[in-house]
């Protein structure tokens, strides 16, 4: 009888069934903490126990070779303990003091990083991109690996005035979330749905198409004798909404999909309450492998944010100082039509006041 | 049109497993020594560089037996090219709370994963889930059970309550105003069912984050954002903030300069704080770990709606519960949320977020509906337009009616 039962629905691992016993020792007693290089901190706990983490950066799509890479070194310096952070990186946690660089010097053997700490550019939160998606705009992980190969001693350093959250997310679905980080890469379509007529009806339920569409932009129609839907392609702002439920509106398309970069985002709390990152550059078209036109950009956005910002200052309290005119004047990006909302709610990112700086 | 898999050679990625950030084209090769589908989705992929399109078909519904969520289904729309990613399924594998392993619980996972996929994983995924990125229909149960088997269970998917998640409290963190990985815990096994089987309007995600600097980003990224914060005053080592002056922070500027509230300043000597104008914000206590604490009288703030762009447009969660005591068994948490989704399964619409909802109702009403009392503290400021809903008016007789109630 036991052979035919099902284990279901029993959730994750305790919360505590992993925890380093030096972390269980010292829960909830943490009194401070210290960044002692970039990449390496020590919590110091009421009882006197001083707990050590090295940062590592990865790709965050990982082999199980990799993984068990990770293991070896979390056996060899870690007593079999390692957690990884909410942007992708892998913390090694450790008692000992000199086994610090030893277990840097085997972490950056195996080729990763050590850094992401402090006023520091952290890992990339990206998505699935060309690797896994169905509706994505644009790869996720070859951005990624352009942008962070041009950013990387920005990861591995403390220079930066702030934080420096880059976050990329494939399309409009956003898995990533992206829309509240300094800088944002955002996968994006530019041509309406091609609907394929002739199948629409058998695989898609057209009252949920039409009602898919925030613009009302669908309609139902008799096209070539089947029943279908119509795109009144005006009121298309190419949210693949329709697509999501129904695989006969296509989004993707090579000839116009591309990148969009947002900026001045943040989730945290500290000084400025949280704030979305809004539109810097449009639209970039799709580069691979190097993507060279966005790498520029973005590495461009951040050279003279750090060359300006004061310190704490984060790209969207920098820009919230200095201005969005001079925020275009100082990165030479060039400010269009686009950068205009003209959704729901957009008179209130109009500038409604005669504050303004020459 | 090129074909990635006539020749087995992918130069445009090749281009990519060089450099100094670690190679996600470096990980898809070393599995594909040893597997046919890691291999055939590096040659996949070089034919999405070459057409500058992604070669997935849309969706597809598969799943393990008595559970609506917790695999993505993916078909390649090149199997004929490359017949080892035909299916490519996704399965979520919900975390432990604050990504702690052991060794032996990673190998554990990587084992199967050899066993019954590509190799290929994301750790982690956007929600926080172990992704295990790539494998056939027929492995999915064996795979299932092997994990079941282990302690590890799938996590949320499509329209249900997704894997929550927590940043790492108070395993390592000073800062956590209550037990992030201990609630994030809880809320998985209470919901399980919800969890698991999707009966929702759409999804629905819980973040815990231990402090208001908001490390799993639950204001941008959850439904219902559960961020620490405290009631009393910040917690003060006087020295300690002078030890920091003398070590180069320049506390005047740099500190009290950041202040959104203006609520402090510092005299060489004593830092004073004016905890009542306080927004607890962080920044002081993050210039400052050493000198500077969090209050003693702890609790989560309840922020609720935030959601990414589709469909209605992105949003920020919003304050529902100003302060709450995160303790266990957190029955007033879970009653209110609920009362959010009674109320929300009843009358959303589908592929609404909770968010969407609200926006779509009105707030006010939404409370009514939740019998939450409204408060000020919820809003940024009262409403500036005179276009007012008002729900009572008076007819003539009226009076007397509500003098007779009076008379009761």
């Amino acid at each position: 009888m036991s052979q035919t039962e099902r284990l279901t629905d029993i959730g994750p691992p305790k919360y505590d069934k992993y925890l380093p016993p030096i972390v269980k020792k010292n829960y909830g007693t943490w009194l401070y903490h210290e960044i002692l290089k970039p990449g390496v901190m020590v919590h110091m706990a009421e009882s006197g126990d001083k707990l050590y983490t090295v940062r590592c950066g990865t790709p965050r799509l990982l082999s199980i070779y990799s993984i068990r890479d990770f293991c070896d070194v979390a056996d060899k310096y870690c007593g079999g303990h390692l957690r990884f952070t909410s942007r992708h990186n892998v913390e090694f946690l450790l008692t000992d003091e000199s086994k610090i660089e030893p277990l840097i010097a085997d972490v950056k053997k195996l080729g990763f990083p050590v850094g992401g700490v402090g006023n520091a550019i952290s890992s990339i939160v990206h998505t699935q991109g060309w690797v896994h998606c169905h509706s994505a705009a644009t790869d996720a992980s070859g951005v990624v690996k352009n942008v962070m190969d041009a950013l990387c001693d920005k990861f591995e350093s403390m220079e930066l005035p702030g934080k420096l959250r880059i976050a990329l997310a494939c399309c409009l679905n956003m898995c990533g979330a992206v829309h509240c980080s300094d800088i944002a890469i955002l996968g994006i379509h530019r041509r309406p749905p091609k609907t394929n007529h002739s199948i629409l009806n058998n695989i898609c339920e057209i009252p949920t198409v039409v009602a898919a569409c925030p613009t009302a932009a669908i309609r139902p129609a008799r096209i070539d004798g089947k029943e279908s839907v119509e795109v009144d392609e005006e009121r298309c702002m190419f949210c693949a909404n329709c697509f999501t439920v129904c695989p006969a509106m296509t989004l993707n398309d090579p000839l116009n999909d591309g990148v969009s970069i947002w900026v001045g985002g943040k989730v945290s709390n500290a000084r400025h309450e949280p704030m979305f990152s809004k539109l810097a550059v449009p639209y970039i078209e799709n580069n691979p492998p190097y993507w060279p036109e966005v790498v520029e950009t973005v590495v461009k956005i951040v050279d003279v944010w750090a060359a300006n910002a004061r310190k704490f200052e984060r790209m969207g309290e920098w820009i919230e100082r200095i201005g969005w005119p001079r925020f275009f004047e100082m990165t030479g990006i060039e400010f269009e039509k686009y950068h205009i909302d003209d959704f729901k709610y957009a008179g209130l990112s109009y500038k409604r006041s005669a504050h303004l700086r020459f | 049109m090129a074909d990635g898999q006539t020749n087995g050679k992918t130069p445009k990625l090749d281009k990519l497993d060089k450099g100094p950030w670690p190679s996600f084209v470096k990980e898809i090769k070393r599995a594909a020594e040893k597997n046919p589908m890691s291999k055939d989705l590096l040659g996949q992929l070089e034919l999405s560089y070459e057409d500058k399109i992604g070669h997935w078909k849309h969706g597809g519904i598969v799943g393990v037996l008595g559970y609506g969520g917790g695999v993505i289904g993916r078909y390649s729309d090149v199997p004929e090219k490359f017949p080892n990613v035909a299916h490519f399924h996704t399965i979520r594998v919900n975390m432990p709370a604050g990504w702690f392993y052991t060794s032996d619980a990673l190998r554990t996972l990587c084992d199967i994963w050899e066993k019954h996929g590509s190799g290929l994983t994301n750790m982690h995924g956007s929600t926080g889930d172990i992704v295990f990125l790539g494998t056939r229909t027929e492995q999915l149960e064996p795979i299932f059970s092997e994990l079941t088997k282990e302690g590890f269970d799938l996590g949320g998917s499509g329209s249900d309550v997704r894997t929550p998640s927590a940043c790492v409290g108070p395993a390592r963190c000073e800062w956590a105003c209550y037990d992030t990985l201990k609630l994030c815990y809880d809320l998985t096994m209470e919901y399980q069912d919800e969890l698991h089987r999707p009966a929702f309007p759409y999804k629905f995600k819980f973040k815990c984050s231990g402090c208001p600097n908001d490390c799993v980003a639950s204001v941008a990224r959850s439904d219902m954002s559960i961020i620490g914060t405290w009631k009393d005053d910040i917690q003060v080592d006087q020295a300690a903030v002078k030890e920091y002056e003398d070590k180069g922070l320049n506390i005047q500027r740099d500190v009290c300069g950041n202040c959104p509230s203006k609520c402090m300043d510092w005299d060489g000597k004593t830092l004073e704080i004016d905890n009542r104008l306080c927004v607890r914000c962080m920044h002081c206590i993050n210039a400052m770990p050493k000198a500077l604490r969090p209050g003693k009288e702890r609790g989560a703030c309840l922020l609720l709606g935030s959601k990414a762009p589709i469909v209605e447009g992105a949003q920020l969660s919003s304050v529902l519960v100003p302060f709450m005591k995160m303790e266990p068994p957190y029955q007033e948490l879970k009653d209110l949320c609920e009362k959010i989704w009674d109320l929300w399964c009843e009358e959303g619409k589908a592929r609404e977020r909770v968010g969407e909802f609200i926006q779509r109702v009105g707030l006010g009403n939404f409370l009514e509906a939740i019998e939450v009392e409204p408060s000020p503290y919820m809003i940024a400021h009262p409403r500036d337009n005179p276009y007012i809903f008002y729900e009572d008016y008076f007819e003539e007789g009226d009076e007397e009616d509500e003098d007779e109630d009076g008379d009761e």
